[in-house]
């Protein structure tokens, strides 16, 4: 056996997309395996992948569809490696049975998922974020899911990072929302060395671990059971149906109870880790423009040459979409009177926005929904009327 | 020998009914294992969904219940991220020829190293009796309560057609000869696919009043007929008979999926070093 390089790239400035971005992301957060299939305005990532991986050692498979994408890098995670796969809204759809099956078996993926315009084939080439609530509800039942949107290029360097970095330390899928513009989009950004990042690897049993002893799904103080790779000899069961912590099914609804609560409390005790935001709002700003994505992109210049006219108003980008920032936003709407969300979508996370502001602030959408981005002067025009 | 070694004696008696094929292959795949070099710490077995399914929950490897029909995909990716795991894979004829019939055509055309034993009861088993593609066209299901006008599959010809390199087939009435194409499908660098027919008194022979396990095992053993003398048959004739035994054995582990992807490895980053 070859030993596999370790990826350690020099500090420097490149000129890539955002789909380009991703994989150097993945690598650079100890991502040795690739499986998908091609689809626009994805295709760039398998590419790369196909490309890079061979020369750290790593695997790039083509598979003959997107659930076959989703499960091989399922079973690549649960052989030890750092797994990535990406596509875009009609390949996500594919992907969402074993999408489930990796948040029951708890198989820290990494899903791209870089947004065309919907539903069917759609506008393939053109931006969109209406994978939204795709992501958040597109399997069986219910759980949670991470979810995060770049807005830019380096964004998408460092949240991919980030994507990695939270699946492997909660045990937990994470999804990777680009849309057209962000994934194509050519920006100059820096590569950092392998030493300025964090990497966080999955926890896994002691070496001196006892087989006859291992618990693949125990009830440890953080609600992460320990995962050993397969071949490490501790010979565990995986399976799709709730199972105890032995990870053998029983049937019992008491044990489907404790399994379906410890999924959602690991995410939802430690929140702080997992929601990422940045927000400029300013004390006698009375309006707030929320937006994640490439949405955020037209939000914040909009709201920037409005200051300079003195407008009252202020900016937050969400780069964690899901578990939704519920907090934060009840938060914000306490501080001001009126929240606008630009989205490219007839209007989906607005329905979290207004859940989560109940009443206190007035929640408006602006809303493209076929294929064109919004521009800043429809944002400034309803900033204007506002205020 | 130590059978019980490579079973979870903890989780039986399994939940399979009275009569039913699928221990046998069970049973069989164990015999087989434990004549392999395998080691057992270095094996995954993996399943789809159906009573062939949960083969794997009483298996003492590391084992991976998937879901229904994905089974292929999941072990494409185990094998490829560790090719030195020995990679087992359990499918029902529904699971594996009709929801993951995709993926099976394409881990064959690969060469991928997995070892796919398919349960062949020619019924969807665990669902209560609905067609599958392996059903025998006339037959009954509850989902063809007239007579299946469906054609039946002759799968271990799509799988050699598709690139597999071992192809075997074998029936639960003759154990001993199942053992051995298990060993022997284990032993082949490549993609080997034993399709193992199986019974299914409960969900197939009710309604096709196949009668009890003894009486299917009896016809099993009429319908099919050793590959050697299946040869000799007439075109007429052999389509009245499944051939039992080794039906295709290609030797060439260089032309192995994992194999030639090391290859790439190797070249990528020899050029690198230029
Ligand atoms: C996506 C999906 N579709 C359908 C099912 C329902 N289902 C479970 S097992 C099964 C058929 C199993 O038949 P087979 O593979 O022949 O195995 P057997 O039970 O006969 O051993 C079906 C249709 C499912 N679990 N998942
Ligand atoms: S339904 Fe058929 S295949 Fe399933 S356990 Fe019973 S006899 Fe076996």
């Amino acid at each position: 056996m070859m030993k596999t390089k370790i990826f350690r790239p020099e500090k420097r400035a490149v000129l890539i997309q955002g789909d380009q971005a991703v994989v150097e992301g993945a690598l650079a957060a100890g991502v040795e395996f690739f499986a998908g299939y091609p689809i626009t305005p994805a295709s760039e990532i398998a590419e790369g992948f196909a490309r890079e991986l061979p020369k750290i050692g790593g695997k790039f498979l083509q598979m003959e569809d997107e659930i076959a994408g989703m499960a091989a890098v399922v079973g690549a995670s649960l052989a030890g490696k750092k797994a990535i796969t990406a596509t875009s809204g009609p390949g996500f759809a594919l992907k969402q049975e074993n999408l489930g099956f990796a948040t029951m078996v708890e198989a820290p993926v990494v899903v791209v998922n870089v947004q065309r315009v919907g539903p069917s084939t759609g506008l393939p080439t053109s931006p969109s974020q209406g994978d939204v609530m795709q992501a958040r509800w597109g399997r069986n039942g219910d759980q949670e899911i991470i979810a995060l949107a770049p807005a830019s290029v380096t964004e998408s360097y460092e949240l991919t990072i980030k994507a990695v970095n939270l699946s492997e330390k909660f045990r937990q899928p994470v999804v990777l929302m680009l849309d057209e513009v962000i994934g194509h989009l050519r920006e100059k950004i820096y590569l950092s060395t392998s030493d300025e990042i964090e990497i966080i690897d999955r926890k896994r049993p002691a070496a001196d671990q006892d087989p006859d002893q291992y618990l693949p799904y125990q009830l440890t103080d953080d609600l992460i059971p320990p995962m050993a790779d397969y071949g490490s000899g501790l010979k565990y069961h995986t399976s799709g149906l709730f199972h105890d912590q032995s990870g053998f099914p029983d049937g019992k609804n008491e044990t489907a109870k404790l399994m379906q609560d410890r999924l959602h409390n690991k995410l939802h005790n430690n929140l702080d880790q997992i929601i990422l935001y940045q927000k400029d709002i300013r004390k006698d700003d009375r309006v707030a423009v929320l937006s994640y994505g490439s949405a955020a992109r037209t939000a914040i210049s909009a709201v920037n040459t409005g200051r300079k006219d003195n407008l009252k108003a202020g900016w937050f980008k969400l780069q964690t979409i899901w578990p939704f920032a519920e907090k934060e936003v009840a938060e914000l709407a306490a501080q001001v009177e009126t929240i606008i969300v630009p989205e490219l979508n007839q209007g989906q996370l607005i329905r979290e926005v207004k859940r989560a502001a109940a009443g206190q602030a007035k929640v408006l959408g602006i809303n493209s929904y076929a294929g064109e981005l919004i521009k800043p002067e429809e944002i400034r025009a309803l900033l204007e009327e506002v205020l | 020998m130590d059978f019980e070694k490579y079973l979870r004696m903890d989780k039986l008696p399994h939940i399979w009914c009275p009569g039913c094929g699928h221990g046998t292959i069970l049973n069989s795949f164990i015999r087989a294992f434990a004549e392999s070099d395998f080691d057992q710490d270095k094996t995954v077995v993996i399943s789809g969904i159906g009573c062939s399914g949960r083969a794997t929950g009483y298996l003492n490897f590391d084992t991976l219940h998937t879901t229904h029909g994905r089974a292929i995909a999941f072990a494409t990716g185990v094998k490829m991220a560790n090719p030195e795991l020995n990679v087992i894979v359990m499918t029902g004829d529904g699971d594996g020829s009709a929801i993951g019939g995709n993926h099976l055509i394409h881990a064959a055309r690969r060469n991928i190293d997995l070892t796919v034993i398919l349960f062949n009861n020619q019924i969807y088993g665990m669902t209560g009796g609905q067609f599958s593609p392996m059903t025998p066209t006339g037959d009954l299901a509850s989902t063809a309560p007239y007579g299946n006008i469906d054609q039946n599959f002759n799968l271990a010809e799509l799988v050699a057609g598709a690139g597999g390199t071992f192809i075997a087939r074998g029936a639960t009435f003759d154990p001993r000869q199942l053992k051995k194409l298990y060993l022997a499908a284990l032993k082949h660098k490549g993609f080997s696919f034993v399709e193992s027919l199986s019974q299914c008194p409960v969900s197939y022979g009710r309604q096709n009043k196949a009668g009890d396990a003894v009486e299917m095992l009896k016809k099993q053993e009429e319908d099919t007929i050793n590959f050697k003398k299946w040869q000799q048959l007439s075109t007429e004739e052999k389509k009245l008979k499944y051939p039992l035994g080794i039906l295709k054995e290609l030797d060439n582990p260089e032309s192995e999926y994992t194999v030639r992807y090391q290859k790439i490895i190797e070249q990528v980053n020899n050029e690198g070093a230029l």
